[in-house]
């Protein structure tokens, strides 16, 4: 039955996901956007709160975050119902939580103890052995190069077996918690000549001898959330340290970690949609205190928000029915995305100077706002996906 | 279809008793979905046998069972005898009350996924918008006016069952607008002005059905279940530019006996045809309420307005001179202070309904340019190799889908009774914008064929103009 409310059982968690941002992440925003690089260690608590809250089942974190295999699945035997229940899971909840904690600050969101895109790298595609040993660390993901970005399959990192271990050799960039982690997942080629096929991912905990972070990167916004320069030199890991298999199968290029951004993509298209729902609720409210009207304006934008927020919440809908969603997962975050960047830096031309300055944290929320379009796959990586999916191409055909 | 009937008989629920009648027409054949109507039942018979063995649906049954022996008493179901009803459903009551429809109850979970019912009523009306609309649109839109032909066939699609009570001769127990907006889009997507055309009647039944007394209903409600085509419109639109509907120019005064209608109304479908108009008017004091007007109203003058899109809706404009009409015309009694009515629900499921219209057709302009341009060659290769061109339907297509999920969360709201002014205008402002976006990049993804007729694009450029304009003529 066709309903597009939020479930009455989250909201608990919701209302608890909205109390953090309002008391423990609006306070210190500013703070943090100050002192990059601090460490905002308020976080430390709420981490062991959130890691009670996910062992209790439920939680805005990328560590509960999994494809439902096969729910609903194929049986239609006559005694078995008809239609299919809707099972609204953990792709939902962390998507929902994650709008609410994003609303606080999506920098802060970003570097939380513990639910960094590693962790839900593991969850995706690690063996029981590596969540039992790395289940409870905070874990980072190292992919892009100085020489690859978007082209994921440039990169030159390379991972090479000798005897029982792994030797990885390369330069990391942009690893969102990078230094604050306590293991990264780094992405390396087995074999440069074989392109995307050969690269595989690698856990590699934090002291290993080999990997050094190098740097720390200012940035234009997210200035709470580290971000660093990682260097691998002849770095070495167990032979048991890689996630998925070491099999080159130059049929399923990059399935296994690759298929990890299907469940994260909605959770940063859900950043965005946090961070574009803080603005416009602001400038909303400045605007009836100062009684300017912009009503026509403002329901413009919260119908280009809202159309963002339900093609997020439909992508994660479909991954806790064990619905196959790479399309719509990068057609949320396309929309949700360039919604957030247009919608924040509108706010600040509806406003004006009190909004430009930093009295406000909207000229905040307009600079965060310009990442959540490029991390993860940028807008343009996005219609890509969506472009050759609704045309039958391969990534030859439309470049 | 004997064995799939006695398992029908075992389940309530309006569209399988639409299914159970449709499935006994012949509009089965004729529309080629036999099979996969028998494939739909065969399902359903399947969750029957599971509802028997819980045996929680017993009066529904033996409601059904009666209608079974007495077919003849279903349009009359108001004397039916007071047996326990389902707690969701209004009871069928005496013919002083007017029948209304039951509120949708959720079941609490985030759900994308339609009923199998509805299923079946979307995959009707697709077939139908394939085979018999989109081969009449040229040809309506350049005769300004539908063809009678396709409006007949339409009719034995038996639509309005869906949204009438069972006991105002109808099939539906509960609100719906979900129905409703998955018909409609499928329709839209044949042809936009032609689906105007079917689906205002259905406005005008919805309208009665939420806001007429049972006098009104029992007048009016069997033309629309009847087998001919009843043509009537909602005339809620106005010409002025930046006219609200909320607040009517068109005015109602009381006059001895009834009241005198001044005023105009715009853009009204089934104009030339129409044999009823409702008409939203205001009584100064007490805000917009609609009237009863039928065609033959001294005062009311209805002139063709042929316009740059919709043009296979017959559409006309309506002038009140001091039109005459009865007491009984207003719709839902003479308490003028009746808060039953609420205009700005009125307005907000006709915003619901365009934003159906809006998906159907951005999703007609979609589907057409996918194959086209995948075939299309320049400069040695598919046109869809180039970012340029693939980039402008992946947006299409996303900003066809988030239309689609605000009307459907809308129209989720309206069964479950909810307020749905506000869902309504997100969705009237971002199909307003995106509909006309899907209609102007159909073209240029054309080029210069999309602008010549021997393709639909440049129709839909000019029908889908009309999404941000229209106020009213269609409900879901």
């Amino acid at each position: 039955m066709i309903d597009l409310e939020i479930p009455k059982k989250l909201t608990p968690l919701l209302q608890q996901a909205r109390l953090v941002a309002n008391n423990v992440f609006r306070p210190i925003s500013r703070k943090y956007d100050t002192k990059e690089h601090a460490y905002p260690k308020e976080l430390d608590l709420l981490a062991a709160l959130l890691d009670g809250l996910n062992d209790g089942g439920g939680g805005a974190s990328a560590k509960s975050l999994s494809r439902e295999k096969g729910a609903g699945g194929d049986a239609r035997s006559t005694d078995e119902p008809a239609k299919k229940k809707s099972r609204n899971g953990a792709n939902l909840s962390t998507v929902l939580g994650m709008i609410e904690l994003a609303r606080g600050d999506v920098g802060l969101a970003l570097t939380i103890p513990r639910q960094g895109l590693g962790n839900a790298a593991l969850a995706a595609v690690g063996t029981e052995e590596q969540k039992q040993e790395y289940g409870d660390r905070w874990i980072a993901m190292a992919i892009t190069e100085p020489g690859a970005g978007s082209d994921s399959a440039a990169i030159r990192t390379t991972a090479r077996l000798d005897g029982e271990e792994w030797v990885l050799t390369g330069e990391k960039i942009f690893v969102t918690a990078g230094e604050r982690a306590n293991a990264v997942v780094v992405w390396a080629s087995l074999d440069l000549a074989l392109g995307r096929a050969a690269i595989k991912a690698f856990l590699v905990p934090k002291g290993t001898k080999g990997m050094t972070v190098v740097r720390l990167d200012h940035k234009l916004g997210i200035r709470a959330s580290d971000t660093a320069t990682i260097v691998l030199d002849e770095c070495r890991i167990p032979k048991a340290n890689i996630l998925g298999s070491a099999d080159i199968d130059t049929k399923k290029a990059f399935a296994g970690v690759m298929s990890t951004f299907d469940n994260t993509r909605p959770v940063v298209a859900a950043m965005a949609l946090g961070v574009a729902q803080a603005s416009l609720e602001r400038t909303r409210q400045i605007l009836r205190e100062e009684g300017v009207d912009e009503s026509a304006e403002l329901l413009r934008l919260e119908a280009e928000l809202e159309a963002a927020r339900l093609l997020t919440l439909k992508a994660a809908w479909m991954a806790d029915n064990g619905i196959p969603n790479s399309l719509e997962a990068s057609m949320a975050k396309a929309k949700a995305a360039r919604v957030a960047n247009e919608l924040t830096l509108r706010c600040l031309e509806l406003v004006g100077p009190r909004a430009y300055a930093e009295d406000e944290l909207l000229e905040k929320w307009a600079r965060d706002s310009k990442i959540l379009d490029i991390f993860e796959g940028t807008q343009q990586i996005q219609m890509l996906v969506v472009a050759r999916r609704l045309l039958g191409k391969t990534s030859a055909e439309l470049r | 279809m004997v064995t799939t009937k006695s398992n029908l008989e075992r389940v309530a629920g309006g569209p399988f008793r639409w299914l159970t009648k449709f499935g006994g027409s012949d509009l089965p054949d004729k529309l080629g979905i036999r099979e996969v109507t028998e494939r739909a039942l065969h399902g359903v018979g399947a969750a029957a046998g599971r509802l028997m063995s819980g045996a929680p649906r017993a009066p529904a049954l033996a409601r059904l069972a009666r209608r079974k022996t007495s077919d003849a008493s279903r349009a009359r179901s108001a004397t039916t005898p007071a047996s326990a009803p389902p707690a969701t459903a209004t009871p069928p009551s005496r013919a002083s009350e007017p029948a209304r429809l039951a509120a949708v109850i959720s079941a609490g979970a985030f759900d994308l996924a339609p009923t199998e019912d509805q299923e079946m009523v979307r995959a009707t009306a697709r077939r139908f918008a394939d085979e018999t609309m989109r081969p009449a649109a040229h040809a309506a839109d350049a005769a300004v006016a539908p063809d009678p032909k396709v409006l007949a066939a339409a009719q034995e699609l038996m639509l309005a069952a869906l949204v009438v009570p069972e006991s105002a001769g109808g099939m539906a127990e509960t609100r719906a607008s979900v129905t409703t907006v998955l018909a409609l889009e499928e329709l839209a997507r044949g042809d936009l002005g032609l689906a105007l055309a079917i689906a205002a009647p259905l406005g005008v039944a919805t309208a009665l059905v939420e806001y007429g007394t049972a006098a009104q209903q029992q007048r009016w409600l069997p033309k629309f279940t009847a087998d001919a085509f009843f043509p009537a419109a909602l005339a809620v639109l106005e010409p002025a530019p930046g006219s609200d509907p909320l607040r009517p120019r068109t005015g109602a005064v009381r006059v001895p006996g009834g009241w005198a209608l001044h005023g105009a109304k715009a853009l009204v479908p089934l104009g030339q045809s129409a044999e009823l108009f409702v008409v939203l008017a205001e009584i100064r004091g007490a805000g917009p309420r609609l009237f009863l007007v039928p065609r033959a109203t001294p005062g009311l003058t209805v002139t063709p307005q042929p316009a740059m899109g919709l043009r296979a809706a017959g559409l006309c404009s309506l002038r009140f001179d001091g039109a005459f009409v009865p007491d009984d015309a207003l719709v839902g009694g003479a308490k003028v202070d009746d808060a039953a009515f609420d205009p700005a629900e009125l307005v907000g499921r006709a915003r619901i309904a365009w934003g159906a219209m809006a998906v159907g057709g951005a999703r007609a302009v979609l589907d057409y340019v996918i194959p086209y341009c995948n075939e299309r060659k320049a400069f040695g290769e598919p046109i869809t190799n180039r970012q340029a061109v693939a980039f402008m339907i992946a947006d299409l297509a996303i900003e066809l889908d988030g239309m689609r999920l605000l009307v459907h969360r809308a129209a989720a709201l309206a069964d479950r009774g909810a307020p749905v002014a506000h869902a309504a205008a997100l969705v009237r402002v971002q199909c307003g914008a995106k509909a006309m976006k899907a209609g102007t990049d159909g073209v240029q993804l054309l080029g210069g064929h999309g602008f010549v007729k021997e393709h639909p694009v440049e129709r839909w450029y000019r029908d889908l103009r009309a999404i941000a304009i229209m106020e009213g003529a269609l409900l879901a």
